[in-house]
């Protein structure tokens, strides 16, 4: 049982008493607590269910790289799943629930799984789901989605706040142990401005628990002291529970602070992510202690052996009464020696190595603790806990020497350095024998703008572990970055430390070395995802030969904690079995960020209203207060139609359509695009934009153009108005201002740089109302102050003057085939011009309308739509446009293009009208099909709607689409299968529904 | 998240700040072109490990185009120069030259 020593916990504070809660258990802790220790003070060992077995798993580490400890923390608006409890600092009232179990913890249902092992190896969901078909839908995939995943997504929208914070910094140090703060005070001496990152909420990382004297100081004054000499210096700034959390291009860092997480009544934002810029970037990652794999190595109560004298150190608190320890290095001593200080029984010290360890061993033995060298663990027994384990041979085959009732295993299988912040924008990594883990390759850095090494790594991040090396390595780490910044860095004194020697290690990847299928069947890789030496295995004998599909394949190293614990003894495993040098099989890709961090500090403060700026128009609020029916286009709102009181929108829209065909309708036009172009060469460059010619366009003349991409395909389109001899206003689609505004410049800045022309978007200078009907001339006559008669103002001609005393140019262009005046005005009067078209009009029964009106009339005249008729695959050619596309012209954008074979080819799904035989409304986007399947079995495809519509004008369902060879094909009847089990019988058309004469329009 | 400084504003523009426009000194290619030339100029790219010219905008500052010398592989900038040119200029080679010793790209190596 794990329990609470009266004497050790240098974090906690025994008068400060917490309550929370576990699984609905009230329990109790002590401020300082992590959620872990309070959980073990409790005798709580089981904490949470595996991945796919569903076995019983506690605590086995005590920091960041803890794989079973996970929760969902908090409820309701608060709730968050998969929170490491090693990480979570208790608080009164902390709420946490255990994951993948049901009904409960001590009884889950899903541990038949545990049984079932046999045949849910590594990939079984590739192999076994297969067949019979017909299941996966109905059986397979529902018992997937049940199992899959760790904690529950939250419901609710996030109740916190969280912000963003850039800063540009010298030196970024991350990592707030010994190295990274002896590099800080290398680098802040030197003068550099220094920001330190530590990610738990204390500074001095494993030193304190670890020991060494360092200046003649215990390690963790030594701390305090170059702590509190930090603090002083203006050019340093601390940060705790602050992680770096990707290292990217050129400097730049994500750091993830978390601010309220340990005291979640305070206010303010709860988790802060820093957006750094740095000239030099110190990784003092540390490094993570690796596990032993012996079958049983995952019974709760087996635990990193650092962890182990973390928990007893930190918080006073311990796994059992009677421990075991097992090691393949010196490190395990420490262990060790800690737990029979604090008068826990040691039973045994198990060293892989014949030879044994060096001056800690025999510390050991004086302290009375028995060593045996050469073995190792053969097998943990016991189901929630740790009951007995079995003694081997380290390099037997699993036979049991000994067999020891404990409730206790202390693990140490080496060290492997946090290399994740050196590897994320490219760092290479060397195999060190020796101590058997990848190191950075310092030949190899990850570079800067400059070419210059970017990033450096200190202390144990880069491979020595030993006290002595470690502050060595640190402070030259912060003199080069110091250097590196463009500063000088100072000779100082050498620290002197005292620690002890220590003997080799030696690489144990299975224990015992030649243990059968049965042990390696139980001996876990990635405890988080259930990966087992066997699985790897296996991967090999299928062919995963790559690192990277083995991952895959096997789901070693995936998941929150990301092979933190897993990878070099995954890696190991797999080269064993590829019978390959492990530096061969290499690494699986670091990729940020080292934990995972919350996706309100990636979103900040972009959520809710201010997620995007909305654009309106300066008639927008009149709309929005006749209830309005808004759509997004762009960052724009448009309404999609404006319903009258009791009114459905639907309703709405064919009253809309009607009113404007038999009376006189309003369109907030205003955000379409406009594009004034100007300069002696600006004919001449619109004729290379647009496929026919502008450049003999008459002055007070409007003419319908359209823009393709090089690729020859549509891309927008819009009326051309040209204003002067050497100024165009060009109107884009709502969507393609901007777009096509860069696509002008792109021309004019990188092709034709030498020809005079200055595009200005002015889009939001001007308001335009459309006002349509057949008494649209009427209405305007009433406002009165301009001859709109046709004489004076034919279709597709423009006029300037005035309405209703208000300064105005009219274009005379249609998009619904009525008769159509747009109203541009100086954006500050767009409002008053269009409250007094609204009030003069009212006996003419002037309605507003909007964009679904908009889409029917237009479709009832066949004219096109950008993203509706095209969709970046589909040529002018296609849509009937041809008369829009100059002959005459040599060249412009796209031209060349047209001209590729597949673009001339007769079978090209071309634009024609469609109408279902019963009247009915097509499915916008269903298929025509034909006769036949394809390679693939599916039916031959022969067209699709691109545009549907009820049509109250009339009376029936109306539609455009692309068919193949469609204008050759007119009468005949197309068949559409609908997602609603419907086929839908359509005959092709004039895609001109209505008054294809023209002469609404030319009144 | 690069930095690139742009040649008009002199402004150390972060990426956020610009968009990518691909591959630099491209010809176009017009209506008089072969079939092979034309597939050429749409379609194939460089894509080398190692020195690279490319075009960007400096979108969310002064808008101008300008062209980026960048080694792929280290993130090395060699310099940034004006879009209006058909060639990188001579210093910025010799500055290639001096990091990259046998480099090529095209013919400007």
């Amino acid at each position: 049982m794990s329990y609470r020593l009266q004497d050790r916990g240098r974090l906690i504070d025994r008068s400060d008493k917490i309550t929370f809660t576990f699984d609905g258990k009230t329990l109790d802790g002590f401020a300082g607590d992590t959620l872990a220790s309070a959980l073990l003070a409790n005798n709580q060992m089981l904490v949470g269910r595996s991945f796919k077995y569903h076995r019983p798993r506690g605590i086995v580490a005590s920091g960041a790289e803890e794989p079973n400890a996970l929760v969902n923390l908090g409820h309701g608006a608060r709730m968050e799943p998969n929170q490491r409890a090693t990480t979570t600092e208790l608080f009164d009232g902390l709420t946490a629930v255990s994951q993948n179990r049901w009904p409960s913890l001590d009884h889950d249902i899903g541990a038949v799984n545990a049984h079932l092992s046999r045949f849910l190896p590594a990939g079984f969901y590739y192999k076994t789901f297969l067949y019979p078909r017909a299941f996966w839908k109905s059986v397979y995939e529902p018992f997937i989605r049940q199992s899959a995943g760790l904690g529950r997504a939250p419901e609710e929208k996030d109740a916190d706040t969280y912000e963003h914070f850039n800063t540009h910094t010298d030196v970024l140090v991350i990592g707030g142990g010994v190295a990274g703060l002896t590099a800080a005070k290398a680098a802040a001496d030197a003068g550099a401005k220094v920001l330190l990152f530590e990610q738990t909420a204390v500074w001095g990382g494993r030193s304190p628990v670890d020991g060494g004297i360092i200046d003649g100081l215990a390690a963790s004054a030594w701390v305090d002291r170059t702590v509190a000499e930090l603090e002083a210096m203006p050019n340093v700034t601390l940060r705790l529970r602050a992680m770096g959390a990707g290292v990217y291009d050129h400097g730049y860092v994500l750091g993830y602070e978390r601010l309220t997480d340990h005291t979640p009544d305070k206010d303010g934002p709860r988790h802060r992510l820093w957006r750094i810029r740095a000239k030099q970037i110190v990784t003092a990652t540390g490094a993570i202690e690796r596990p032993l794999a012996f079958a049983g190595n995952d019974v709760p109560g087996v635990m990193l052996a650092s962890a182990v004298r973390d928990f007893q150190e930190n918080w006073g608190v311990v796994p059992g009464k009677r421990m075991v320890v097992a090691t393949n290095n010196d490190d395990g001593y420490r262990t060790a020696l800690l737990l029979n200080a604090a008068g826990v029984e040691v039973l045994r010290i198990l060293d892989a190595r014949e030879g044994g360890g060096g001056e800690l061993m025999g510390e050991a033995r004086n302290a009375g603790i028995r060593v045996d060298c050469g073995r190792g663990i053969g097998k943990v027994s016991g189901g929630k806990r740790v009951k007995h384990i079995q003694i081997c041979m380290t390099n037997g085959t699993g036979g049991a020497m000994e067999e020891i009732a404990c409730d206790g295993v202390a693990m140490s299988g080496g060290w492997s350095p946090a290399v994740h912040l050196w590897s994320h924008t490219g760092g290479k990594l060397l195999w060190d024998e020796a101590q058997a883990h990848f190191l950075p390759d310092f030949s190899r850095p990850p570079t800067g703008a400059d070419g210059q090494a970017m990033v450096r790594t200190a202390g144990s991040t880069s491979g020595p572990m030993e006290l002595a090396a470690v502050i060595q390595d640190a402070r030259s780490a912060g003199a080069d970055a110091a250097n590196g910044a463009g500063f000088k860095a100072k000779t100082s004194k050498r620290p002197s430390v005292e620690t002890a020697t220590e003997a080799p290690m030696l690489p144990v990847w299975q224990m015992p070395g030649r243990a059968d299928y049965h042990l390696k069947s139980k001996s876990w890789l990635d405890f988080q995802n259930d990966v087992k030496v066997t699985d790897v295995e296996l991967a090999a004998r299928e062919g995963f030969e790559s690192v990277e599909h083995t991952k895959r394949y096997t789901t070693l190293g995936m998941a929150t904690d990301q092979g933190k614990l897993s990878n070099i003894n995954g890696l190991a495993v797999l080269a064993n079995a590829l019978g390959k040098p492990i530096p061969q099989v290499g690494t699986t890709t670091f990729r940020p960020p080292y934990t995972p961090i919350s996706m309100g500090a990636i979103a900040g403060e972009a959520r809710g209203e201010i997620f995007q700026p909305v654009r309106k128009t300066p008639i927008h609020g009149w709309l929005d207060a006749q209830g309005a029916d808004w759509e997004p286009v762009g960052h724009w709102r448009r309404p999609y139609a404006i319903p009258q009181k009791g009114e459905s929108v639907h309703d709405a829209v064919m009253r809309e359509v009607t009113n404007t065909r038999e009376n006189v309708g309003l369109l907030d036009a205003s955000t379409l695009g406009k594009l004034l172009v100007k300069g002696p060469d600006a004919g001449r460059f619109l004729d290379m934009l647009y496929t026919n010619m502008m450049s003999n366009l008459k002055p007070r003349r409007c003419r319908y153009g359209l823009m393709c991409s090089e690729n020859g395909f549509l891309t927008d389109d819009g009326v051309v108005a040209r204003i002067s001899q050497e100024s165009w206003l060009c109107h884009t689609t709502t969507g393609g201002a901007d777009r096509i505004h860069a696509h002008m410049e792109e021309w004019l800045q990188t092709e034709w740089w030498n020809w005079k022309v200055h595009v200005v978007n002015v889009t939001e200078q001007y308001a335009q109302i459309a006002v349509v009907g057949p008494k649209a001339r009427t209405l305007l006559e009433a406002l009165g102050g301009m001859d709109l008669s046709a004489d004076a103002l034919p279709f597709m001609a423009w006029a300037d003057g005035k309405i209703a005393g208000i300064p105005v140019r009219v274009y005379r262009i249609s998009f619904s085939g009525e008769l159509s005046f747009e109203i541009s005005v100086r954006a500050g009067q767009g409002l008053a011009l269009w409250e007094k078209l609204m009030e003069a009009g009212k006996v003419y029964g002037v309605m507003p309308y909007g964009t679904e009106a908009l889409h029917i009339m237009r479709a009832e005249k066949g004219f096109i739509m950008i993203g509706d008729e095209t969709d970046g695959t589909v040529i002018p050619q296609d849509l009937g446009l041809d008369w829009a596309i100059s002959k005459k012209k040599e060249d412009y954008i796209g031209k060349r293009a047209q001209a590729r074979a597949h673009m001339m080819d007769p079978d090209r799904w071309k634009l024609v009208g469609l109408q279902t035989l019963d009247g009915s409304v097509l499915p916008d986007g269903a298929y025509a099909v034909g006769e036949g399947i394809n390679a693939n079995g599916q039916r031959i495809t022969q067209g699709r709607v691109t545009s549907s519509y009820h049509s109250p004008t009339l009376g029936c369902g109306i539609a455009m689409g692309l068919v193949h060879r469609g204008p050759d094909r007119m009468g005949e009847v197309l068949e559409f299968p609908g997602t609603d089990e419907k086929t839908y019988r359509a005959r092709i058309v004039s895609p001109v529904f209505y008054d294809p004469e023209g002469e609404k329009q030319n009144v | 998240m690069l930095i690139l400084q742009c040649p008009y504003c002199g402004v150390m523009a972060d990426e956020t700040e610009l968009s990518p426009g691909g591959e630099a000194h491209l010809t176009r290619e017009g209506p008089g072109a072969s079939d092979d030339a034309f597939h050429d100029y749409l379609f194939m790219r460089e894509n080398p490990k190692g020195v690279h010219f490319e075009r960007w905008r400096h979108a969310y500052g002064c808008g101008k185009w300008f062209h980026a010398a960048r080694c792929t592989t280290t993130l090395q900038v060699f310099g940034t120069y004006k879009a209006q040119t058909t060639e990188p200029p001579k210093d910025i080679r010799d500055r290639i030259t001096k990091a990259r010793p046998g480099w090529t790209w095209r013919d400007y190596a």
